[in-house]
């Protein structure tokens, strides 16, 4: 964290810049500076700092973007020199993300998969109105860890449950976890309905995934 | 004079149309497969490959929609009488819609809204006179509700219970027609129905500029059942919309030309609003804040473009996001109910919710139903009563004062006795708004104070044993109760019908 590139990193992604983290990540490998040190010491503090001070009311969802969008720059520079030494950021989980069927109002999922994709999750972006079946045969597909229903109408609510309850008919829980988002959804619902988590706003759902991961919470964001 | 409040410039009313026309031509709005025969027979271009669905609405068309669109239309009550009027600067007030969670207000927790709460919650709505019209305010999730059939059944109880006309809305396309078929049941025929409509449906296209299959679809049916829509686009500024407030200002009103445009293709001079629930994007929540002031902002400039075409206007105010009934409140509630009744919009939404629409409370409810009134006294003005005065608006002795002030003291001199003058008990009623016990006025007595929850539960429990059930014709009721057994028949699922 003393080195000063480590911290113009972290700068570049609390700053919401992608150019300015781009050009950092360009320097660190033209500098040698091994791409795993540079996520890990660099660019996800940033992300961390960004997250905590949103959680803090500090910044607001457009700045909590722009860190995001920065961190996918560098993480894109980074990456094939990661893959070249064998040495590539291990993801977090695979999770499988949707709204519920009949909801096509995507912007709460958009954000918690830009944050969590953001934070070193692999994310499986199914996109609007899916159905149970579409979320179980991804959810195998991929080996999936956790599976995430968003709804934002109280008629589609409904919806998260069928895919829980899809969930529990293929055998997939409680291997697989169950995630649920969306305005009108609260703790109790998600109580009712069986899921293993539910969060008020993407900053929240990344500890949630974190926590059904196994990860303490305090623990940097991204590892090796 | 009657006071109001403008928000926009001619000028930039001007500028918002102009811009929403360009965007009905590009990027277009995309519609659903019900609307795009109806649209391309219009001449209308449909966009392919990537843009199928798209359509790209000419300006010309769309004036030619406006035009047939009625600029008013009236609701009716049970008794034939109308009740509503949708136009001009009246302003009405109903419940919010389809909140799934109450609030307790034993725990002060949200549970489930069962049929018993939309019951009680239709009974207060019914008993208090700031409130124009019922709404289908809550989903009834007991075991007893059929859920599947949710829609029709929250209007079936409604009917049932209250004489005043309807703001209700479908969840289903197929909800729509059986809920289409109770109106017609209650009214006697279709005909009668259209001529004397009980209820105004919602119906939303999803932000930004998509009329979906399901509310392309809906508007459709409405207009060709000539049953009034109510266009409810809710763009919400900086998340699904433009974050300036203009700006989404100027996609609402692209949503609902749009809108028009399918609706009067379908039947021109079917009744149609110009309605919404626009809102801002909060930045820390996702959400969208009913009760934020820039909400508030954006619903009497909506409403200022729709008023500016000539055509009847709705908006969503009077919520709140607070999740008690506190001072967050009521400081957003009753401010947003000054704003909409000084922006003169026909029928304002929204009562009674907490948590951004997410849950109702029938003490809240009570509450509000001060603050409306109290908005509707505050856009009356200020009145001189010499001039006109409504032979409705004096009770006792036809007084009218020839002055403001110097008949009434030459009256009483320097006495001060002005509480005996035929003129104050003549026009006090008129003068002053007199609220219910839930407001305290009171000095400080030997018995300790309440606050306004406490009282607001005993005025919802006063006025629901003051109720009293609709005289429904039998074979009305056999009528309703048929239709309800058929459709859940049709969605296969039990319907005890209970909340009778």
């Amino acid at each position: 964290m003393s080195d000063p590139l480590f911290g113009a990193m972290l700068q570049s992604i609390v700053d919401g810049s992608p150019e300015k983290a781009t050009e950092l990540a360009q320097q660190a490998l033209a500098d040698g500076v091994d791409p795993l040190d540079a996520v890990n010491r660099g660019f996800a503090v940033g992300i961390k700092f960004a997250g905590d001070q949103f959680g803090c009311g500090e910044m607001f969802l457009p700045d909590l973007l722009a860190s995001a969008e920065a961190m996918k720059a560098a993480i894109k520079i980074l990456e094939p020199e990661m893959l070249k030494r064998g040495s590539q950021r291990k993801a977090l989980g695979k999770i499988v993300l949707g709204t519920a069927r009949g909801d096509i109002h995507d912007i709460g999922k958009n954000l918690v998969a830009t944050i969590l994709s953001a934070s070193g999750f692999q994310i499986f972006d199914l996109g609007t109105s899916v159905t149970p079946e579409q979320f179980i045969a991804k959810a195998k597909e991929v080996d999936a860890d956790i599976v995430g229903v968003s709804a934002l109408l109280t008629t589609t609510m409904a919806g998260q449950k069928s895919v829980i309850e899809a969930l529990d008919r293929n055998g997939l829980r409680p291997r697989v976890k169950a995630i649920i988002g969306g305005a009108a959804v609260t703790a109790k619902w998600a109580a009712e309905i069986g899921a293993d988590g539910y969060s008020r706003n993407a900053i929240d759902a990344l500890e949630l995934a974190k926590n059904l991961m196994g990860k303490v919470t305090n623990k940097e964001t991204a590892q090796a | 004079m009657r006071p109001r409040i403008q928000l926009l410039s001619p000028e930039l009313v001007g500028r918002i149309l102009h811009e929403a026309f360009e965007l009905l031509m590009s990027p277009g709005v995309r519609v659903g497969s019900a609307a795009i025969e109806l649209l391309r027979s219009a001449g209308v271009e449909i966009g392919v490959a990537a843009n199928a669905g798209v359509a790209r609405i000419p300006e010309s068309l769309v004036r030619k929609c406006l035009a047939s669109a009625p600029r008013d239309f009236h609701l009716y009550n049970r008794q034939g009488e109308k009740a509503v009027h949708y136009g001009g600067d009246d302003v009405h007030f109903d419940p919010g819609s389809c909140c799934v969670q109450v609030l307790d207000p034993d725990t002060l927790e949200a549970r489930p809204s069962e049929t018993r709460d939309l019951v009680r919650i239709v009974h207060v709505t019914e008993m208090l006179p700031e409130f124009a019209a019922q709404s289908t305010a809550v989903v009834c999730s007991d075991k007893d509700a059929p859920s599947a059939i949710g829609d029709l059944y929250r209007l079936f109880i409604v009917l049932q219970h209250s004489d005043k006309p309807v703001v209700t809305g479908s969840f289903s396309a197929a909800g729509l027609q059986g809920m289409i078929d109770l109106l017609v049941a209650d009214s006697g025929s279709p005909e009668k129905l259209r001529q004397q409509p009980r209820a105004v449906f919602d119906v939303c296209p999803s932000p930004p500029l998509n009329w979906s299959e399901f509310g392309s679809h809906n508007l459709l049916d409405l207009a060709r059942a000539g049953v009034p829509a109510e266009i409810v686009s809710m763009p919400l500024a900086g998340g699904t919309a433009p974050v300036t407030l203009a700006g989404s200002v100027t996609q609402h009103a692209a949503e609902v030309l749009a809108g028009i445009t399918l609706h009067q293709l379908a039947r021109p001079g079917s009744p149609i609003v110009w309605g919404g629930a626009p809102a801002i994007f909060d930045m820390r929540t996702g959400g969208a804040p009913m009760g934020a002031v820039e909400t508030a902002m954006l619903n009497m400039a909506c409403t200022e473009v729709g008023k500016h075409l000539g055509l009847p206007t709705h908006g969503y105010l009077v919520a709140t996001d607070s999740k008690f009934v506190d001072a967050q409140a009521g400081a957003e509630s009753a401010r947003s109910a000054m704003l909409g009744a000084l922006a003169g919009i026909n029928m304002i939404s929204g009562a009674g919710m907490l948590e951004s629409l997410a849950c109702f409370s029938v003490e809240k409810l009570v509450i509000d139903a001060e603050s409306i009134a109290s908005a509707y006294r505050l856009a009356r003005g200020i009145e001189v009563r010499n001039d006109e005065v409504r032979s409705d608006e004096v009770r006792g002795d036809d007084v009218r004062p020839q002055t403001l002030a110097t008949a009434m003291f030459a009256q009483t001199g320097l006495s001060g006795e002005f509480l005996q003058l035929k003129e104050t008990r003549a026009l006090f009623r008129q003068e002053q708004h007199l609220p219910s016990p839930v407001i305290d006025r009171s000095a400080r007595g030997s018995e300790p104070p309440t606050d306004v929850f406490t009282r607001a539960r005993t005025r919802v429990d006063n006025l629901v044993s003051k109720y009293r059930k609709p005289a429904l014709p039998e074979d009305v009721l056999r009528k309703l109760q048929a239709i309800v057994n058929r459709e859940a028949d049709r969605a296969g699922v039990a319907a005890e019908l209970p909340g009778k």
